[in-house]
């Protein structure tokens, strides 16, 4: 009785953009949330009080609250910042933030203040001796940083860094919730178009299945580069 | 003037603490469940057999590879296209969005919880059950007495941390209508309009829920302690994965 279904019933080609958006969220989120993590992480084991107090309370707040409640508040709290701003110039009305950079300010901060616990943890981690080694071989402290210290916290973190990131790529969908067009939101509309959530709902489930397994092979080449000639300490 | 606002202000608070109870019913009704499913998952993964393993690994990599939303609005929209369900003797369960809620929750818990549980029984020393077995130990009794005892006291700090995350997980309830903690803001945001007042204000009851939660897991891994165990401190392991 049914005619053979298009793709996704004619709706494969708005998931397919919505895919897109999502990636594109994940991708500029993860910049800025690495450029927050590793902020933090100096702030955190700075020599100055302030820096680390702030850097603290940075990343306990953001931690112990839901990311869809972080991506409410950036985008409202953003919303209303600006209309305040504008009313001092005497334009009024209701301004609302672009919710992809809502999404991407939201996700960075969430990000960032987990990367910077991932990284402060991989700093510690690498002996004090393998600076002073740097040093005592003539090297200065920009390239002991650069050529010796780096590396090795990148191979540490780099574990870590890809949990973080696994989980980034799941926590795009709650952009959904402020009207941002990614993979979530239209599938919703597609089901608010054909009334059948349940392939719908599925097919997006798939979609980000697939996204994880390839981010997870990315995550496993990296991972293989950056301990390459340590195989032998296992 | 000043007694109609705080009278919004008193009424208010009360929804939100309101919201804030839903909320820990939510997390501590998923986090029973799933951790009761996330024990014969989490023996499924370590078996010896295949045919055992394989769905274990499936379910995991499911549950864990999608996000959170899906999963609620699968188990809410989803299942309610279906006039099976629809006229079932599971709908009383299935058509209410608290149920659907706990379900999706659970579901997504377990999966994350049979890992952790996984990565204990893992971390138990080989000569331990070598020596289970030299004392005649059958495999059941070796996995009941030895290892599952073993694992669950070094999963307890991972085991908190899934706590807390279930907690903010429970924020998505809000998309299938709830009014916990996250949905009573919105509403009340979308009466008042003090959209930053009102979900710091959430924000930072979550922010105490979390610390307890810290504080609890912190005090039943001194009393499981042993004589002789220390508590490792490090930042970066055990604790330090706690909010440091």
């Amino acid at each position: 009785m049914n005619e053979p279904p298009a793709l996704l019933l004619g709706f494969g080609a708005q998931l397919a953009a919505g895919t897109l958006v999502t990636a594109g969220l994940a991708g500029a989120s993860l910049a800025g949330g690495l450029l927050l993590g590793i902020a933090g992480a100096a702030a955190r084991m700075s020599h100055r009080r302030l820096l680390r107090t702030a850097a603290r309370a940075y990343t306990t707040a953001v931690r112990g609250v839901p990311e869809l409640l972080v991506v409410l508040i950036v985008y409202f709290g953003a919303s209303a910042a600006i209309g305040r701003v504008a009313a001092l110039f005497g334009v009024t009305g209701f301004f609302e933030l672009n919710p992809f950079l809502a999404g991407v300010a939201a996700l960075s901060l969430t990000f960032g203040a987990y990367a910077a616990e991932v990284l402060r943890g991989a700093f510690l981690a690498v002996p004090p001796g393998q600076t002073e080694a740097a040093y005592s071989l003539g090297l200065t402290p920009a390239r002991a940083f650069c050529h010796v210290l780096l590396p090795q916290v990148w191979r540490t973190a780099l574990p870590g860094l890809g949990n973080l990131f696994l989980v980034l790529l799941k926590d795009t969908s709650l952009v959904s919730v402020v009207g941002l067009d990614e993979l979530m939101r239209k599938s919703a509309l597609a089901v608010s178009y054909t009334q059948q959530p349940f392939p719908f709902y599925v097919a997006a489930a798939f979609i980000y299945l697939g996204m994880t397994a390839v981010s997870m092979a990315g995550i496993q080449v990296l991972e293989r580069r950056a301990a390459r000639g340590m195989e032998w300490s296992g | 003037m000043m007694a109609g606002l705080q009278g919004i202000a008193v009424e208010s608070t009360a929804q939100l603490l309101a919201g804030a109870w839903l909320t820990v019913q939510l997390t501590a009704l998923a986090m029973l469940a799933g951790t009761t499913l996330a024990f014969p998952l989490a023996l499924m993964r370590t078996s010896r057999h295949g045919w055992l393993r394989a769905p274990a690994y499936g379910y995991v990599f499911f549950f864990r590879g999608t996000p959170l939303l899906v999963q609620i609005f699968l188990v809410y929209y989803g299942l309610a296209q279906f006039e099976t369900v629809r006229d079932s003797l599971l709908w009383p369960v299935l058509g209410e969005a608290y149920w659907c809620a706990i379900i999706a929750f659970s579901l997504n818990t377990a999966a994350y919880t049979a890992e952790i549980i996984r990565g204990g029984m893992l971390a138990v020393p080989r000569g331990e059950r070598d020596a289970a077995q030299a004392l005649g130990f059958s495999h059941w009794q070796e996995i009941r007495l030895i290892v599952l005892p073993r694992a669950v006291r070094q999963a307890l700090p991972a085991y908190g941390n899934e706590v807390i995350l279930m907690l903010k997980g429970s924020a998505l309830a809000s998309t299938i209508t709830l009014l916990d903690l996250t949905g009573v803001a919105r509403t009340l945001i979308a009466r008042t309009y003090l959209a930053v007042e009102f979900f710091a204000l959430a924000g930072l009851i979550y922010l105490l829920l979390t610390l307890l939660i810290v504080r609890g897991v912190r005090a039943l891994e001194r009393r499981w302690a042993r004589p002789g165990q220390a508590i490792e401190t490090v930042p970066g392991t055990r604790h330090g994965d706690l909010l440091a």
